[in-house]
């Protein structure tokens, strides 16, 4: 047996991973094939599962029902398409700057910058989001502190109406996801050499055409990984949207929820996390072929 | 009229230290380079080389004085609009783009047209021998490879003037050989101006029309290979470039262009005067190995010196005498082995004389 183990390389690499298998067998494997069964069967008038094979939930989810054509479900998908977008555009556009200035910082101020973005996630994520209650409602510091303003300089002054709706799962969303992007895009930015810049202005580039073509080519991993750890959580998040959408926001993860909990309708929960993550997946698998996710990283 | 290619007028430049203290990298720089020379900075690292030819490059901006390119003041303009272009250290390739994408960027940049940026293009890499590696990424080439596109990459924009920062420091020493003659050719081929920074003595004297030799921000003499090597104007040239001896004494008298000196235990050597000195001043006499001769012990001359060999070294084309004098300062002397078994005739513990011509022997004050 050890004899064997010791002269066969195969038998010492299955070896290894052997643990990492059991885990994702049991924790990954497992529980998807059993969410995809239920995805096919039904439920009783007391919501048990009887397994048979039916493309109902899915026909429901496009807006097929037993009482005619009802597109709720389709304006959920969409509402969290639109939403994962917006999103990780707007945490792109905020991170991206943050995490070029931090990357050209001295080396010295550079760890406490990153330290500064780290802070917030040692407090606890809901705690974080309930925090935003405080501050967008409309008696909150936001109303408070611009009403204050606005008496001050004397113009006339109606609270925003930020929660709970839809900007506000946003705001909530942008917040939580900020620093997920600026640590790859850092990262790949930090890793620029500093003579590029320079060859790039010696060959005559301006700032923007350096910019164009040499900083943000070179620090496509890092926005690569950082839209996908950004779009991926947040297409299926449903503690942001409940918390600061206050029942008005449903998105795609809070339909799951509801199924499985108040609803009691465990295939259709199924089949509408198996619409989600085969969103997610054709989305990923596009958008890093498209924009050549392994030569990049190859490369720098 | 156009003066020089480049003009350095009194520049200063300073940096702020880690303690805040002001640190003067450049002190009150004056230089001429001539247009179409090949003109190197020598000197230790920190010695302001490199901040100089940044200050030309335009990536740093001088604190004091001017920096003129082809007669034009360049005050504050930014380095991508300055007639010159630059082969980096460690060539700054970019990686995410092919040799062809490399050697087009600073033409693109500059809205060449597509058929004259591709000819302009396969030119330069023909010019540095890669041809038909346009497709390859920076990675895929070797050192020297690289070396060569950093230097289409450059010279394929036309420059007034080539800056090259230590652009052969990292290659191995056969190839670092080969690359000097090359690009020794390639400058005469191109008739640009090449601006040379280099740590390396002996880079600097193959290579170079002249030779600014820099120490702590001060260029200390500026002068052509032979100049340098054979009337260094201070302790600090003679020592930095080749290898040479010092003999400290203070001067006995003045004749046609040479100093009487007396060394201690009363010796007296004849050497030529490289700047100025007075009777009674203290002065090193510097004079190399190879300018000195081994003779059997013979009558006192002048310019001879009474020592004995403590080590003898055979390499081949020389032989290197390690000779003790009278004072225990030791000198070396290098002997060509013209004809080998009549060369090495002295052995250590041998009691010899050491010979050298007033000519090939410089008197420096400090």
């Amino acid at each position: 047996m050890f004899q064997l183990l010791r002269e066969n390389r195969r038998w010492q690499g299955f070896l290894l991973i052997l643990p990492a298998l059991l885990v994702l067998g049991v924790l990954l494997v497992l529980p998807l094939g059993l969410t995809i069964v239920t995805s096919f069967a039904q439920r009783d008038v007391d919501g048990n599962v009887i397994y048979s094979f039916t493309l109902g939930n899915y026909w429901r989810l496009l807006g097929f029902t037993a009482t005619g054509w009802d597109d709720l479900y389709l304006k959920i998908l969409l509402r969290s398409l639109a939403l994962a977008f917006q999103t990780t555009t707007i945490v792109l556009l905020l991170a991206y700057p943050l995490a070029y200035f931090i990357a050209r910082a001295p080396q010295r101020r550079r760890n406490l910058l990153l330290f500064l973005v780290l802070v917030p996630l040692w407090t606890n994520f809901v705690i974080r989001i309930y925090a935003w209650v405080m501050i967008l409602r409309s008696q909150g510091v936001l109303n408070t502190t611009l009403g204050a303003v606005a008496g001050l300089v004397g113009l006339p002054w109606q609270p925003l109406d930020l929660y709970p709706s839809q900007s506000a799962v946003l705001i909530g969303m942008v917040y939580e996801f900020l620093p997920f992007m600026i640590l790859p895009v850092y990262t790949s930015l930090e890793k620029i050499e500093p003579a590029l810049y320079e060859a790039a202005a010696d060959l005559h580039a301006n700032a923007l055409q350096t910019f164009w073509r040499v900083t943000l080519p070179l620090s496509m991993p890092g926005v690569i990984a950082g839209t996908i750890l950004t779009f991926v959580p947040v297409i299926g998040t449903f503690v942001v949207s409940d918390i600061l959408g206050g029942r008005q926001v449903i998105l795609v993860g809070n339909l799951v929820q509801r199924q499985f909990l108040d609803a009691r309708d465990p295939p259709f929960g199924s089949a509408a996390s198996i619409v989600l993550l085969g969103i997610t997946l054709v989305l990923t698998l596009y958008y890093t072929r498209r924009f050549g996710l392994g030569e990049e990283i190859a490369a720098g | 009229m156009v003066g020089y290619a480049v003009e350095l007028r009194a520049v200063w430049k300073r940096f702020l230290g880690p303690a805040g203290e002001t640190v003067a990298a450049v002190k009150e720089l004056s230089l001429q380079i001539a247009d179409g020379e090949f003109f190197a900075l020598l000197g230790p690292s920190g010695c302001g080389k490199t901040t100089t030819l940044r200050m030309v490059a335009g990536f740093e901006l001088p604190s004091a004085g001017e920096v003129l390119i082809q007669g034009r003041p360049m005050g504050k303009t930014p380095p991508y609009q300055r007639p010159v272009n630059t082969v980096f250290q460690n060539y700054a390739l970019f990686p995410h783009m092919t040799i062809g994408e490399n050697v087009a960027f600073g033409l693109q940049m500059q809205k060449v047209g597509r058929q004259e940026l591709q000819r302009r293009v396969g030119d330069a890499l023909a010019m540095v021998r890669l041809s038909g590696f346009e497709r390859r990424r920076p990675k895929q080439l070797s050192g020297g490879q690289q070396q060569r596109v950093a230097l289409a990459r450059a010279l394929v924009n036309r420059p007034q003037v080539l800056l090259l920062d230590e652009p052969l420091g990292a290659l191995d020493l056969k190839l670092r050989k080969e690359m000097q003659l090359e690009l020794k050719k390639l400058q005469r081929e191109v008739g640009i101006t090449f601006v040379f920074v280099t740590h390396d003595q002996e880079e600097a004297l193959t290579m170079s029309d002249r030779i600014a030799v820099m120490d702590a921000g001060v260029a200390l003499q500026v002068g052509s290979a032979t100049q340098i090597y054979e009337q260094p104007n201070c302790r600090f040239v003679a020592d930095f470039i080749g290898e040479t001896n010092f003999l400290e004494g203070n001067v006995q008298q003045l004749q046609g262009g040479q100093a009487l000196v007396e060394l201690p235990g009363g010796l007296l050597v004849w050497a030529s005067m490289a700047q100025p000195v007075a009777v009674g001043k203290p002065v090193t006499v510097t004079v190399r190995p190879e300018k000195l001769t081994l003779r059997p012990l013979e009558a006192p001359l002048a310019n001879q010196l009474q020592g004995q060999v403590v080590d003898q070294l055979y390499i081949g084309t020389d032989t290197h005498y390690s000779v003790r004098l009278a004072s225990g300062q030791i000198l070396r002397v290098r002997e060509q082995n013209n004809l080998a078994a009549l060369r090495q005739w002295a052995q250590p513990g041998d009691t010899v004389c050491v010979r050298f011509a007033a000519e090939t022997a410089s008197v420096l004050t400090g």
